[in-house]
């Protein structure tokens, strides 16, 4: 069996259309509204569940794109494969053989019955699990005989569900795969996702603006923020990273002090502030004794204040 | 569940310091696999790993190579004794604290303590 893939972007652009002939080699520019992504740099561990986090056209899909090879960097560079082995997934069919996206559509074939789909990705996969997939397909009760044409948008993603959990690429990419499926639905993929996962250990990105309901399952995390790499690292660091500050607004404004504040609410003499930066023990003990009641930022909350673009330094 | 402030793999590391204070774990039983921690809390397994390896740290768990996880014998009398200790501090110290702000007399919480019947209020000692 083929070790979990890692992959690397290093200082990685992306701009759409044909390359303006320009002197200077500053292709890619951030203003420019076809900018994707800009100097991108992260690292994906191997074995690791993966989830890369970013609004409506931030880049989330441009980024995953880039690593299954199905599109070139402007600038930079991307790898991908075993750890100390990776390499240019561009038309290399070694590493892309490893690497499985799964896109929101499901990626099915077109004019053809669902079981042509799987039988494509059954011959492609050296790994495919026939027996998981014939149990998934059930789980999800999709109909193998039907044209996608012919599916609703939720069962062509439980498909796609599919393709990726049956397929245990080293590098498997699911792409707001689970945005059509029902609660059911989604809360059975991500249960078999995690059984899986922990049977046959891979390397698993899960891209999604829908942050509460997915983040457990996370070990790190890439925020990508209008196509840049705002955060990576341990999904526990961003957990630990904000804190809330609650309490009388002259109490909890001396609490605040120098760091820089992500949202603020007031409600009569009581000030809510979410700050960046995590408290230690000393600063939370001195916050409580001042009166302040110290609180967490789920993962949620947290990329909202960061993507919304209204931090301010204290 | 695991739905507190504090990060996952320490409200796991908690529950089970909670189940094995409680008995409802005991010494020599074996704990759920990271496996089944994860697809019944819909968690990743490596959260539950971090859980684990605190309270292997801390002598709760022990590992049986190719088995899984067990309760340390004298894992329950150690957790206990820290517990006792830290009673003190994080229970009554802050009820105690409470009950100042709300002027309730030590007097009250020793008749409450002892399960004697409320003294007849008087004349605020001082």
């Amino acid at each position: 069996m083929t070790p979990p893939f890692a992959a690397r972007l290093d200082g990685v652009g992306v701009r759409f259309g044909r390359p303006k002939a320009r002197a200077d080699q500053s292709l890619v520019d951030a203003r420019d509204p076809a900018t994707a992504l800009v100097d991108a740099t992260c690292t994906l561990r191997p074995g690791v569940i993966t989830g890369v986090l970013g609004r409506n056209g931030a880049g989330k899909t441009t980024m995953l794109s880039l690593l299954a090879a199905f599109r070139r960097p402007t600038s930079g560079s991307v790898l991908v494969g075993p750890e100390g082995a990776m390499e240019d997934p561009w038309e290399n069919t070694w590493i892309t053989s490893g690497v499985q996206l799964v896109r929101e559509s499901g990626d099915l074939f077109g004019d053809e019955a669902v079981k042509e789909t799987l039988k494509y990705y059954a011959d492609m996969r050296p790994e495919w699990d026939a027996d998981l997939a014939a149990r998934l397909l059930d789980l999800f009760e999709v109909d193998l005989r039907k044209k996608p044409a012919a599916l609703s948008r939720g069962k062509r993603s439980a498909v796609g569900a599919v393709v990726g959990l049956a397929g245990r690429a080293p590098l498997t990419i699911f792409d707001e795969v689970y945005l059509g499926m029902d609660a059911p639905t989604r809360y059975a993929f991500y249960d078999e996702l995690l059984a899986d996962y922990a049977e046959h250990p891979r390397t698993v990105l899960i891209s999604s603006h829908l942050v509460d309901e997915v983040d457990r399952l996370f070990e790190d995390v890439v925020v990508i923020d209008r196509g840049r790499v705002l955060v990576t690292g341990p999904a526990d660091d961003l957990r630990a990273r904000g804190a809330t500050l609650t309490g009388p607004a002259a109490d909890v404004e001396r609490a605040s002090a120098g760091r820089t504040v992500l949202h603020e609410r007031r409600l009569g003499p009581t000030t809510e502030l979410t700050v960046d930066g995590p408290l230690n023990d000393e600063e939370r003990a001195a916050a409580t004794d001042a009166g302040v009641t110290v609180g967490a930022v789920a993962i949620q909350d947290m990329f909202v204040h960061l993507t919304s673009g209204k931090g301010q330094d204290r | 569940m695991f739905d507190g402030p504090e990060p996952i793999y320490v409200q796991i590391a908690q529950m089970i310091r909670a189940q094995v204070l409680s008995g409802e774990l005991g010494e020599e039983e074996q704990v759920m696999s990271t496996t089944q921690f994860a697809t019944t809390f819909r968690i990743n397994p490596a959260t539950a790993q971090k859980a684990f390896g605190q309270l292997v740290d801390e002598g709760v768990l022990y590992k049986r190579r190719g088995l899984g996880m067990f309760v340390a014998v004298g894992a329950r009398e150690r957790l206990l004794e820290e517990h006792r200790t830290r009673y003190f501090d994080e229970v009554l110290r802050p009820a105690l604290l409470q009950a100042d702000l709300l002027s309730i007399p030590r007097g009250a919480i020793v008749d409450f303590v002892w399960g004697r019947p409320p003294a007849a209020p008087d004349k605020e000692d001082s």
